[in-house]
């Protein structure tokens, strides 16, 4: 499924809503969630899941091509924890909500 | 402190002008219509956001941390999240002490 997908599968659940309304709230919704963790903000969604910022230390890289070493700074990435509802639904656990 | 489902429904009211019920119920259905997508495997690819990917794992030993006894970890499978470009790069830059 891709975001317009979503953006459909939602419009059509909210058939009151004009479908470029869920367009801009589905956009605003992920906005709003990269905007979070870039200021190292969680993100927790109950039945979904929980979204963190990991720290991955300095450290030396090569560049593939001629093998020479490239200084890496430290840096934080984004890691997502499944809920007990996802998890379970996803492994055919079927719980509802 | 952690954003919630009740913030992101604050924002929809603020931002896009749904009213309350109308932006409670679209945050909900949001994380729904994902979980149900997921639910029925097949991943979902938000561009600029990232992926929700399925991984089926094999039957794998293990042991109960507390008893040392070994039990195996049935086959299963789960959900990954693989963070887009677009998101890994505006994270990067974050230089604090991150919400644990």
């Amino acid at each position: 499924m891709t975001k317009s997908e979503l953006i459909d599968a939602i419009a059509g659940k909210q058939a009151h809503l004009a479908h470029k309304d869920v367009e801009v709230a589905v956009k605003t919704l992920l906005e709003h969630m990269s905007e979070a963790l870039s200021n190292g903000r969680r993100i927790e969604i109950r039945g979904f899941g929980s979204f963190s910022l990991h720290y991955r230390p300095a450290r030396v890289g090569r560049n593939p091509k001629t093998g020479e070493p490239v200084a890496l700074p430290a840096k934080h990435v984004p890691h997502f924890k499944p809920g007990k509802q996802l998890r379970e639904r996803v492994n055919g656990e079927s719980s509802g909500s | 402190m952690a954003l919630t489902k009740a913030d992101m429904a604050e924002r929809l009211f603020d931002e896009v002008g749904l009213n309350k019920r109308e932006a409670k119920e679209l945050v909900d259905l949001f994380f729904e219509e994902i979980r149900t997508s997921l639910e029925g495997g097949e991943p979902v690819k938000l561009s600029s956001f990232g992926n929700f990917d399925l991984r089926d794992k094999n039957e794998r030993p293990g042991r109960n941390p507390k008893t040392g006894e070994e039990i195996p970890i049935s086959a299963r499978r789960v959900v990954t999240f693989r963070p887009g470009q677009k998101l890994k790069s505006r994270v990067e830059g974050y230089a604090g002490t991150p919400e644990q």
